[in-house]
């Protein structure tokens, strides 16, 4: 079956995704695989979006955080401050995931600036819940498709910190700490190891059991296929 | 409290330089209140939200504001505010200062100053660059010595929020994703609620949450005042427009036009 870069990074990331995981969900992808997990193999998994819902089971993807289903088919809605204080800093969300604009060798993320904070070349949304979601999870998971402009050597602003950051999931194949430093661990079907390398800034370390992804399977494209975005046809 | 026309309560509320927070986290946004604020002529505003979107790019692009108090600042699911980024990038109708923060550090100075405290505590803002950038401390825990951040309270001049419906008598209620609705109302000096519509008697609704009169400085009805937001109950989050508005938003002139059709020329609520 034919299917997409975006298609592969959204299974990839859902197969990581246990049952019974309570997963702190933003939007676009980590939204696509969350749901995508909830829907095949991880039918107990908990997703929690920061807006307040927790437990949410939509039957669309929504297109922002805080879209109406979101709340309708939750299990629970929790107001903002109670989200951030009593969830996340309460250490119950176990798995956390956040896209950027930028990432270095440790999993630092910028999401702030492009460019000089005081003189931007592009102001970019911010950080939102991230600084805190970076430390405040168990589990870090990333999102990001790979390029030289996005893997860099030095980050333009440091918006949060790498520590707790397991896996980075691109359109390539996977990163992961190995030695203090992410290493290049899968390779999607079709992408070699120096082509992840080339769209890296930094010298990027391929791990000696570095391996291919297994490709999407029906069901899996099945099930990602029936979730669409709210609003499109 | 009382029940007055928006365009009212704007006028004797809201003054040039004033501290505004107008909240609602992805659903209740109050828009008409925003667009009100606009046609008034609003000038040198400081503007808090913890996430700043479409209403905030069209007062920033209008040149409302001074200062924006943020944690994330663009079009949820679409990309980024073009009003914002000319403002920061270009200096475009005028210079913005930013003074940015995160969406944890934002709900705990809400929360903050709802209850009157000087500031709000949190376990963040630990590295990575932004604590060099904005007005954050760092308090050490009298009973475990553990280093904590600290955030000024939010003490807004003005708290305006948007809600499903009030009664006669002005007893606000809200229920569905409530955001920092209600922090903003209680952390404000004045504040203004606009509403979908006025009922003789508030019926109870699952997780619904009440602002009693005497907490809310003014009351309007503003039907669909929400809107492209949403009002859970009453209608759906126009997405499509927020599509939209990565376009119409691109350019200065497109801009213009598309505000002076839209709201300048707009009948208020």
């Amino acid at each position: 079956m034919n299917y997409t870069a975006d298609e592969m990074m959204a299974v990839e990331a859902a197969r990581r995704i246990g049952d019974g995981t309570v997963c702190f969900v933003g939007i676009g992808l980590p939204s696509l695989a969350a749901n995508l997990a909830r829907r095949t193999h991880a039918p107990r998994s908990v997703l929690v979006y920061e807006s307040g819902t927790i437990g949410s089971k939509p039957h669309e993807l929504p297109l922002s955080i805080g879209d109406g289903e979101l709340a309708e088919t939750a299990d629970a809605v929790v107001t903002v401050p109670e989200m951030f204080a009593y969830w996340l800093q309460g250490g119950r969300i176990d798995v956390g995931f956040l896209g950027a604009a930028q990432i270095d060798r440790h999993g630092n993320l910028n999401s702030t600036v492009i460019g000089d904070y005081d003189r931007p070349s592009v102001r970019l949304p911010g950080g939102g819940g991230a600084p805190e979601i970076a430390l405040g999870v168990r589990d870090v998971f990333v999102m990001l498709r790979q390029s030289r402009r996005a893997f860099v050597e030095q980050l333009d602003f440091t918006t949060s910190l790498g520590d707790h950051v397991r896996v980075v999931v691109t359109d390539l194949g996977v990163l992961e700490p190995r030695d203090g430093e992410l290493a290049l661990t899968q390779v999607h079907p079709g992408v070699d190891p120096d082509d992840a390398r080339a769209a890296t800034e930094w010298d990027l370390l391929v791990a000696r059991d570095v391996h291919e992804t297994d490709p999407p399977t029906e069901d899996e494209l099945g099930a990602l296929r029936a979730l669409r975005t709210k609003g499109q046809a | 409290m009382a029940i007055v026309p928006l365009s009212d309560a704007i006028r004797d509320f809201v003054r040039d330089g004033d501290t505004v927070a107008l909240e609602g986290f992805t659903h209740l946004i109050p828009h008409a209140a925003g667009h009100e604020i606009i046609r008034q002529g609003r000038r040198d505003l400081t503007l808090i939200r913890m996430t700043p979107d479409v209403v905030y790019d069209q007062m920033i692009g209008m040149g409302c504001a001074r200062k924006l108090v943020f944690s994330w600042g663009g079009n949820p699911g679409v990309g980024s505010l073009h009003r914002l980024r000319d403002a920061v990038e270009k200096g475009w109708p005028a210079p913005l200062e930013l003074e940015e923060h995160s969406h944890a550090g934002m709900a705990a100075a809400y929360a903050a100053g709802a209850s009157n405290l000087p500031f709000g505590v949190l376990r963040g803002y630990r590295g990575g660059d932004l604590p060099a950038r904005t007005r954050v401390a760092t308090v050490v825990c009298p009973f475990t010595g553990e280093e904590l951040a600290a955030v000024p309270a939010h003490r807004p001049d003005v708290g305006i929020v948007h809600a499903q419906r009030a009664d006669r008598h002005g007893n606000v209620q809200l229920w569905g994703i409530l955001g920092v609705q209600k922090e903003c109302v209680l952390a404000s000096a004045r504040s203004i609620v606009t509403v979908e519509e006025v009922v003789d008697q508030l019926a109870p609704v699952a997780g619904s949450i009440v602002l009693p009169s005497w907490t809310v400085g003014a009351v309007c009805v503003a039907p669909r005042g929400a809107r492209p937001s949403y009002a859970h109950g009453y209608y759906d989050r126009d997405n499509e427009f927020y599509r939209a508005w990565d376009t119409i938003s691109r350019d200065r002139d497109g801009f213009r036009a598309w505000m002076d059709e839209h709201v300048l020329q707009a009948v208020p609520a």
